[in-house]
């Protein structure tokens, strides 16, 4: 794009700071003179809403770090001493517990956007692998997390996902027993997951992240229409369907941000348990090895995967088949072989495509929390399948279907 | 290890049936602004419950200042088992002792009603039945063969257990409770009791309760106010947009 060049300050502490650091290219190149598509619908706030929750997060999870104790025999008592004996500790800990699942619900919104309007076509492949990793990362972030207070679910549904590696063929058991410690989860799985959760995949995160806006900001966001603005540029070389970052969709954000927030606030004050979503009933029990739960299930983010896993009756299928489900996510750009990005310029197929793979998957993840009757079993079978074809068939009937006329200019 | 997930699935399959089905559970309709009923739960804990159940979570102090009593008050009246106004809610009874009287220990109760529900723990209190097959005399209706014995019956009487015939072979099910000889408690004191305990213990459970149900408002209000203006101030700058 040819671009004006930005002028640097030459005044003040402005000018002091821009002799020494790239101060004016940083503002003016990414938010002042980075243009963002004008059409951006209600879709588009999660992506700074999911920033807003990451930042949540690491504030809240430093202060639970000053009290939270990880011990075997401490970890269960040091949250309920935040919950009572430290000042505000019960809202610092509702923050957090919230802002998990909060972060589950931004994200799978924020991949929904785009999965609807092709955010993950050429060029953006790069931002939307980069993206699959920071979401991998954060299952990864949440899996180590919930084990942290100790209770029966932590306990169990940490030793159900990692006996899952031990399915893998020849080296499972090792992996497995690599993993926790120990034969079993113990003090020293503890001790690994809070380190884990609290410095490795934290910096993981937040390094991708940037990334991902790095990636993103190189080739510029997609919109509603998919279409690339940067090909309608004006005399200056501004894309003509462009604002300026910032101040329109700066404060545009600040606007989203205020409206989770008020919902995010009404979860934490009035419903944090979220009746059981969040925080569950069973997790208030201390982890006790010798008494298996009558259910032992994942938070609710992760049932989709579980559902799957469930459905295949092998269990190494099973965890093959769990890992294929993420798997196959990473591979839509080259999935997706329609000649427009937006579902708004897609056929009937595409569209019937995506309603089914959404209500697959919600289906999955209800029935990933009920137990596996034979009943539910089958119909997890048929949502799994349904699932699957979802990305199988796309390279086929994506090139088959018949589109409609993009249009020049965004609408 | 390797069959634990299988396990797990194919074990879940009958808890489907189990799953509190076939008992409903009564509405303990706990009130935490209520404190004349939490401060009479609190004597009802401590006189009964705290004697073998640690609230190990809880301390003292907390309680005369949420419950709207003196720590004076909280000592002469409800600390018996601490020295201290600051300490929580232990438990004399050696936990090795405890698991040889009761066959387990009785677990603390801390946050039992988060984990149970307050539901569950007032129908539990209200289950107990005489069942002389058993070392403590009583069995309980949605908790078989418990390993607590009726703690409340003084207050209760003697709960009769009331027999239907379940089709089985004339094999008998106890579907509900009959109390025959009165304790120093009606039905109705006794149900009343075991509310305010219940309460007591849904505070105890989450003493910040009330604190945020307080908070919550002021802050909803505040970020209705915040949004609104940040709309009113995008509008503004979007106007010349199109």
């Amino acid at each position: 794009m040819a671009k004006a060049p930005i002028e640097k300050y030459t005044t003040g502490l402005a000018g002091w700071f821009d002799a020494r650091f790239p101060l004016s290219t940083l503002w003016e190149g990414h938010m002042v003179q980075y243009y963002a598509p004008k059409n951006f619908n209600n879709w588009y706030f999660f992506g700074s809403l999911a920033i807003l929750v990451l930042v949540i997060q690491v504030v809240t999870g430093i202060f639970l770090t000053m009290n939270y104790k990880p011990d075997a025999n401490l970890a269960f008592g040091s949250v309920e001493y935040i919950m009572r004996d430290v000042n505000w500790g019960w809202l610092i800990r509702y923050l957090h517990s919230t802002g998990a699942s909060s972060f589950f619900i931004v994200v799978y919104l924020h991949m929904f956007r785009g999965l609807m309007y092709g955010s993950y076509r050429k060029p953006r492949e790069l931002i939307w692998l980069i993206g699959m990793v920071v979401y991998v990362g954060l299952m990864a972030e949440a899996f180590m997390g919930y084990l942290l207070p100790w209770g029966q679910m932590s306990f169990w549904g940490a030793q159900v996902i990692t006996s899952l590696f031990g399915a893998i063929p020849f080296i499972g058991e090792s992996l497995s027993l690599w993993l926790r410690g120990d034969f079993v989860i113990a003090d020293a799985t503890l001790n690994r997951f809070f380190a884990l959760h609290v410095a490795a995949l934290p910096m993981v995160i937040l390094g991708l992240v940037f990334l991902h806006i790095v990636a993103l900001h190189e080739v510029g966001s997609n919109n509603p229409d998919g279409i690339e603005i940067k090909k309608n540029l004006d005399e200056h070389g501004r894309p003509k369907d462009g604002v300026p970052f910032h101040p329109y969709y700066s404060i545009k954000d600040i606007f989203g941000a205020a409206v989770f927030m008020f919902i995010f606030a009404g979860v934490v004050f009035f419903w944090p348990e979220f009746g059981g979503w969040f925080l569950e009933p069973d997790n208030f029990s201390p982890a006790n090895p010798m008494k298996t739960p009558e259910h032992i299930l994942p938070v609710w983010y992760f049932t989709p995967f579980y559902a799957i896993l469930r459905a295949v009756p092998d269990k190494f299928l099973g965890v093959v088949a769990m890992g294929s489900a993420i798997a196959m996510l990473f591979l839509l750009p080259w999935l997706d072989q329609s000649p427009v990005k937006s579902i708004r310029y897609k056929g009937i197929i595409s569209k019937v495509a995506l309603a089914i793979f959404a209500v697959s998957f919600v289906s999955l993840g209800w029935l990933g929390t009920r137990p596996a009757t034979p009943v539910l079993t089958n119909f997890a079978r048929l949502f799994a399948v349904l699932y699957f074809a979802f990305f199988l068939l796309m390279p086929i009937y994506s090139k088959i279907d018949k589109t409609e006329p993009v249009p020049e200019r965004v609408t | 290890m390797k069959k634990l997930v299988f396990a797990v699935i194919v074990l879940m399959t009958p808890f489907l049936a189990m799953a509190s089905g076939d008992h409903v559970l009564e509405n303990s309709n706990v009130d935490p602004a209520d404190q004349a009923s939490l401060q009479k739960g609190a004597r009802t804990f401590v006189h009964y419950c705290l004697n073998c159940h640690s609230a190990s979570y809880m301390r003292y102090n907390q309680i005369a200042r949420d419950l709207g009593l003196t720590e004076e008050e909280v000592m002469k009246n409800l600390m018996f088992a601490a020295n201290k106004i600051v300490e929580p809610m232990n438990v004399a009874m050696p936990a090795a002792e405890a698991k040889k009287w009761f066959g387990t220990v009785p677990p603390d109760l801390s946050v039992i009603t988060r984990a149970r529900g307050s539901d569950w723990v007032y129908t539990y209190l209200k289950s107990f039945y005489l069942d002389p097959s058993k070392p403590t005399g009583v069995n309980n209706l949605i908790f078989k063969d418990v390993g607590m014995p009726h703690v409340l019956w003084e207050l209760q009487g003697y709960p009769e257990p009331v027999f239907a015939n379940s089709g089985h072979g004339g094999e008998k099910a106890v579907t509900g409770i009959k109390v025959t000889a009165p304790g120093k408690q009606t039905a109705a004191q006794y149900d009343e009791t075991v509310h305010d305990l219940v309460n007591f213990m849904s505070y105890v459970g989450e003493p910040s309760k009330l604190t945020r149900a307080r908070l919550g408002p002021w802050v909803m209000i505040f970020l209705a106010v915040f949004a609104l203006l940040a709309y009113l101030l995008k509008k503004e700058y979007w106007r010349d947009v199109h």
